[in-house]
């Protein structure tokens, strides 16, 4: 096993007595940086300039430039601005933001505020999933030693500064974590995405201008200042910049988080993770989060975990959930288990996703009822390809694109069950 | 201007627009559910995915904003599989139940889906089914035609103003509906009906009765306020069978109040009269139409030939003609009296002299939105004149500030940003208040001496304070005079004072009177102080009140009213038209006290079967032909009055047609916006101690609403009861009461008693114009409230 450098970033307090206090996370560097702007009052734009330079990408899920994401908002809008963190974690097979919050809080508090100084924004809000209970509990208390120590709140360090952090529990709707149904949601309304444009940038809480970041992509932020844009670039690939937590989950021996530099090949996180359960064959992964294609495992072991690698074999990094599948899976029966979820939380406000999931989730039923026909996996793909690109949100392609990966890769397994009955 | 090419064409439009409006402005159909264009944007349909330029995936054309060079396609196979898929979609769950739906023949998703639904569905499993709600008398639910484009909830948010439907559950599970078991309450709740583009919200009263195609369509104007809103009638078989607005930018846009929308069904009532009746020994007839008439003539001649013209008076609805207006008083002058109103309800009549030719709003409906303030004195907007309170709310959207100066707490759908609520009814104290704190407030201000004498021991409170300043900032302000105000026993005074404030500050001041024609009424000269074209008449005649008050008055004819909703007395009225030699109804409607005080029934027409024309509040003069014709031998009141007059031997009553008529009254409709000035006297009247406030509910304004089944059935219908604080009612020993015993002048009558904090101190809130108060007596006058004494022992 070739030597990898883990937790350099979001999990660099694990290890330490209390990882989420405030006394360890100062030990290693913590808050350095936010006092150095504080008191130095560093030019916004050197501050995006690094994040440029660190290459970072959000880890929502998109993969958007942080940095430029930054640069769209303008500090010098009149009126109030905001920073809004999306810690709704909300993707199957994803479960890297909740141990961030749980282990190292203070980051993901360092890294908002230091948003907020650069887009001029004076309140912040974490948005966080609803069961996230723990993690709740541990960011109230990071914020409370923040706050005590003159770190956020009013007049920052004794400077004209300020910053107010909110934490907002959601209540276990995955729609809120799309990010324009997370701003209903936090105003009190029913979390429904918003049409876009206008994006949040100019229109977002409360129709003020508004910057939304995963949580990961908030967390990596001080220690890219910290250490420069250049050295995070360097840990990872070309246009692929940083570390990156994997939340490696399924039919492994160790699943669990493992924050690795981007570009490690998916070989060897395979191998951090214990490889596959019962020496097994592996049969298919899901690279990043149920909403994205499903690739062949042998496929996989060619890849390395970066943006770019995945992309080009037809699936995406996504948030980073790898589901790994061995040889005896049943893949109609988790395409089922995947088309109820996105059945079950499609906010229903457009018709294709409303109608379409529905749709799709009863077909796939049919089949493994011993009811389908072969003409229902043409059906299938057909009604996938209407849903694709004509919805007011993403989750519409989530539901989508699964089905049409696992018919591609699969349908010999979905014409098993047809005509097996 | 930004150019942008459509299906090739290349059009220059505003920048900004979005593609589905510029798409419409040149007839370039884009298939639409969820967009509407006095509606919020909400891009959930998608059924308007167009191609546009080199975008790899369509857009929907409602939520695009054009720019320049942008190269749109709307029937390119991108755009037609996106539109073809998305009407799959909305079919797969539709029941397709049009044979039996009412929205059958004008569905929007019937009609696209011959455009781009498939012949043969390629769904096979079952259809969701979705749970009705009983949301009140007038809108019938059938959610499982619903397609979820939440038009029917964003015309609640955003032009109702009431928040009654939303949106519940999610995904598959999505439902409109109202908060649990609630009904909707909105008076412009039916417009609900219009922009649903499927048969889930259709008319109740209307449900079953016909088919979309069968039906004729005519235009009308609506005639219950001083709006007159632009309606089309669709009817079959002579009858009409519902209401829907026409679109009128300057006055209703694209809606209509449920009052114009459902009064219809008064038309059919059991209570209309179709034959003419008389009165013989204490038993009524019918008649043959000439022998009524020559029965009406000979009982009119009788009076005026022993008792002098003096003794006739004539008293119309303020929902008549301006036809009917002017043949009613030629007629009566022509007979030499001069005893003819319209203002039914008025109290105060003291400065009628210093009106201008007719009553204006002051402002039209499209200034109204450049308000920066308004304020209200008097007035229950909605209630009244729901088409002015929606407008007055979307001018406070964009910024205006609305102030209220009221004798009852009621509820805005917009934001009122300082409310005075009076006590004791003292509307005149609440506008004085306002007047001293700008006095006060600026050495400019020269007030008269009988304003100055009046202010002398007024003091000014915070909140009168806060309302003088907004008025005094305000670039445009309007103050509207409600019916409140306008019906108060110290009208004049409080217009004086208005009128004060208004010339003192940038302000124009409006009345918003009752009824369809008041302005019509005026410049018809149906006053009895002015001649036609709102010339001064040599000869004064007597008011409403002097009228039913002086017992002067031996012969009456009444036209289009019932004296005990319609008048301001409704017992004293009742009482004196009894006393009367002779009272001849022109009426659409009997009852029996009807049938008790007249001896002669002329059945008229109501507006919605003749030809005529309106006069609005703003000046505009509206023509309206017959929705249908005359039922049964009923006429219109015109052609009845031409052949009374002639009967009567009165001259220049040759008139042939409706035409004749309306040229001759042509010259008085000249309604250029009148300049309106009204000087201060103290008032003459004192205020009783305990005033009863006496609203018209909304749906008791007029014979033909009140005859509305389903608006009869809404919650604004039912009775309020006697409404008192509960101060006050300790203070009468009335705290545990459920029934009061309700005393004015000689008249009692026991009705339920309501706490309501909402009322001030020394006033009771006791509504006009329903059966509950018809044996009541003054809207405005001294109440007494006693406990009930039960002695069935
Ligand atoms: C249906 C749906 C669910 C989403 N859920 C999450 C989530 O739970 N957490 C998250 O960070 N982003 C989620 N996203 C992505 C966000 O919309 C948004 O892109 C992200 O928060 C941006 O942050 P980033 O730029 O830092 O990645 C979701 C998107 C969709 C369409
Ligand atoms: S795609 Fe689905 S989840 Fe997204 S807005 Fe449309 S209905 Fe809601
Ligand atoms: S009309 Fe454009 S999405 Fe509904």
């Amino acid at each position: 096993m070739s030597t990898i450098s883990l937790n350099e970033v979001c999990m660099r307090t694990l290890g330490l007595e209390n990882p989420w206090s405030m006394a360890s996370y100062e030990k290693i560097g913590g808050y350095k940086i936010w006092r150095k702007i504080v008191t130095e009052k560093t030019p916004p734009e050197q501050i995006i300039e690094q994040l440029k330079l660190a290459n970072l990408r959000g880890r929502g899920g998109a993969g958007f430039p942080t940095g430029l994401k930054w640069s769209f908002m303008s500090r010098n809008t009149p009126g109030q601005k905001y920073v809004v963190c999306n810690s709704d974690e909300g993707e199957p097979g994803t479960f890297k933001d909740r141990d961030i919050l749980r282990f190292n809080p203070h980051q993901v508090i360092e890294g908002m505020a230091i948003a907020g100084y650069v887009m001029g924004a004076t309140i912040g809000y974490n948005y966080l999933r609803g069961e996230f209970i723990e993690p709740f509990e541990r960011c109230e208390q990071a914020l409370n030693e923040a706050r005590a120590a003159g770190l956020i709140g009013k007049n920052i360090l004794g400077t004209d500064l300020n910053f107010e952090l909110h934490h907002f529990l959601g209540a276990g709707a995955y729609i809120c974590g799309e990010e324009t149904a997370l701003l209903e949601s936090l105003e009190g309304k029913k979390g429904f995405p918003r049409f876009k444009p206008p994006f949040p940038a100019n229109y977002g809480l409360y129709g003020r201008p508004t910057n939304i970041n995963n949580t990961e992509s908030y967390a990596s932020v001080p220690v890219i200042l910290q250490k420069g844009g250049q050295w995070f670039l360097d840990l990872g690939v070309p246009n692929n910049g940083g570390t990156k937590i994997f939340c490696i989950s399924g039919h492994v021996n160790k699943p669990g988080n493992y924050e690795i530099p981007l570009g490690t090949p998916f070989k060897t996180l395979l191998e951090m993770a214990g490889g596959v359960r019962g020496g097994k064959q592996l049969k298919a992964v899901i690279p990043g989060g149920s909403s994205v294609p499903i690739l062949p495992g042998a496929t996989m072991m060619q890849l390395n975990m970066d943006y770019d690698s995945i992309s080009k074999a037809g699936s995406m990094l996504g948030s980073g959930g790898v589901i790994c599948m061995d040889e005896n899976t049943d893949m109609v029966k988790v395409l089922e288990r995947i088309a109820y979820f996105y059945y079950e939380e499609s906010c229903g406000q457009c018709t294709p996703c409303r109608e379409g999931t529905g749709w799709l989730m009863r077909t796939i039923k049919r089949i493994v009822s011993g009811k389908g026909q072969m003409r229902d996996l043409e059906l299938l793909i057909s009604v996938s390809d209407n849903i694709m690109g004509r919805t007011i949100c993403a989750l519409g392609d989530a539901a989508a694109m699964p089905v049409l990966s696992f018919i591609k890769h699969f349908r010999s397994e979905f014409e098993a069950y047809i005509q097996n009955g | 201007m930004v150019e942008i090419e459509i299906n090739g064409k290349k059009i220059e439009a505003a920048q900004g627009s979005m593609i589905i409006e510029v798409a419409d402005q040149h007839d370039v159909r884009i298939p639409r559910f969820c967009y509407h264009k006095k509606l919020s944007v909400a891009a959930n349909c998608r059924m308007c995915l167009v191609e546009v330029g080199d975008v790899r995936k369509p857009l929907p054309a409602c939520a695009t904003p054009i720019t320049q060079g942008m190269k749109v396609f709307t029937r390119s196979k991108l755009a037609l599989d996106a539109q073809r898929a998305v009407m799959e979609f909305l079919l797969i769950n539709h029941p397709l139940d049009c044979p039996v739906c009412d929205q059958g023949g004008e569905c929007e998703l019937q009609d696209l889906a011959m455009g781009y639904g498939r012949d043969v569905s390629r769904f096979n499993l079952g259809k969701r089914a979705v749970s009705d709600h009983d949301v009140g008398p007038l809108i019938e639910t059938e959610m499982t035609r619903c397609i979820h484009c939440t038009r029917c909830v964003r015309f609640g948010k955003e032009i109702a103003g009431l928040h009654e439907l939303g949106v519940m559950n999610r995904g598959e599970h999505l439902e409109i509906s109202t908060l649990v078991g609630r009904a909707i309450t909105s008076e412009l709740s039916g417009n609900m009906i219009d922009v649903c583009p499927v048969g889930a919200l259709t008319s109740k009263p209307y449900r079953f009765s016909a088919r979309a195609w069968e039906l004729t369509q005519r235009p009308g104007i609506a005639a219950h306020d001083g709006v007159g809103s632009y309606i089309y009638a669709h009817t079959i078989h002579n009858e009409v069978k519902r209401i829907v607005p026409r679109e009128c930018e300057a006055l209703n846009e694209t809606w209509v109040s449920d009052r114009d929308r459902f009064s219809y069904e008064g038309l059919y009532h059991k209570d209309r009269v179709l034959t003419p009746k008389i009165k013989r020994n204490g038993h009524w007839e019918e008649v043959n139409w000439s022998d009524a008439l020559a029965f009406a003539a000979e009982r009119l001649r009788a009076v005026s030939d022993t008792q002098g013209a003096d003794a006739l008076g004539a008293l119309a609805s303020p929902n008549s003609s301006c036809e009917e207006f002017y043949l009613f008083q030629k007629l009566m002058r022509g007979l030499g009296s001069a005893h003819i109103d319209h203002r039914l309800r008025q109290h105060d009549f003291s400065d009628e002299n210093q009106f201008a030719a007719y009553p204006h709003s002051g402002v039209t409906l499209t200034e109204l939105a450049k308000a920066d303030v308004i304020l209200l004195l008097g007035s229950i907007v909605r209630k009244e004149q729901p088409i002015v309170a929606h407008r007055i709310r979307m001018a406070s959207l964009t910024g205006a500030t609305v102030l209220v100066v009221n004798p009852l707490d009621d509820t805005f759908q917009f934001n009122v940003a300082s409310k005075q609520i009076v006590p004791g009814g003292d509307l005149l104290l609440g506008i004085a208040k306002i007047a001293k704190a700008l006095v006060a407030g600026s050495e400019k201000i020269k007030p008269s001496a009988a304003i100055a004498e009046f202010l002398k021991d007024i003091t000014v409170d915070d909140t009168a304070q806060q309302q003088a300043n907004y008025l005094k900032d305000a670039k445009q302000a309007v103050i509207f005079l409600g019916a409140l105000a306008l019906n108060h026993p110290q009208a004049a005074a409080i217009r004086g004072m208005a009128d004060f404030i208004a010339q003192h500050t940038q302000t124009t001041l409006g009345l918003l009177c009752e009824g369809a024609n008041s302005a019509g009424a005026y410049l018809m000269g149906a006053v009895p102080h002015r001649l036609p074209g709102g010339q001064n008449s040599t000869k004064q005649g007597e008011s409403t009140q002097a009228m039913v008050l002086s017992e002067k008055i031996n012969a009456m004819i009444l036209l289009g009213l019932e004296a005990e909703y319609d008048l301001a007395y409704a017992h004293r009225a009742q009482k004196a038209l009894k006393n009367m030699q002779t009272v001849i109804a022109l009426t659409a409607y009997q009852t029996p006290h009807l049938l008790n005080y007249a001896e002669v029934i002329l059945p008229i027409t109501p507006s919605a079967e003749m030809a005529g024309t309106f006069v609005n509040m703003q000046g505009d003069t509206l023509a309206f032909s017959a929705l249908t014709s005359p039922q049964g031998q009923s006429r219109p009141a015109w052609k009845i009055l031409r052949v009374l007059a002639n009967l009567l031997a009165i001259e220049g009553f040759d008139y042939q047609t409706l035409e004749d008529v309306q040229q001759e009254i042509a010259p008085h409709l000249t309604t250029a916006k009148p300049t309106q000035r009204w000087s201060f006297a103290a008032p003459q009247l004192e205020l009783a101690e305990r005033l009863r406030i006496a609203p018209v509910p909304i749906y008791a304004q007029d014979p033909l609403v009140r005859r509305a089944t389903a608006l009869q059935h809404t919650p604004d219908a039912a009775f309020g009861g006697v409404r008192i604080n509960s101060a006050e009612a300790q203070a009468l020993g009335l705290a545990q009461a459920l029934e009061v015993l309700v005393r004015q002048q000689e008249c009692e009558v026991r009705l339920p008693l309501v706490i309501d904090e909402h009322i001030p101190n020394g006033a009771v809130y006791l509504a006009s114009g329903i059966p509950e108060t018809r044996d009541l007596d003054g809207a405005y006058e001294a109440i007494y409230l006693e406990q009930v004494v039960d002695n069935h022992a």
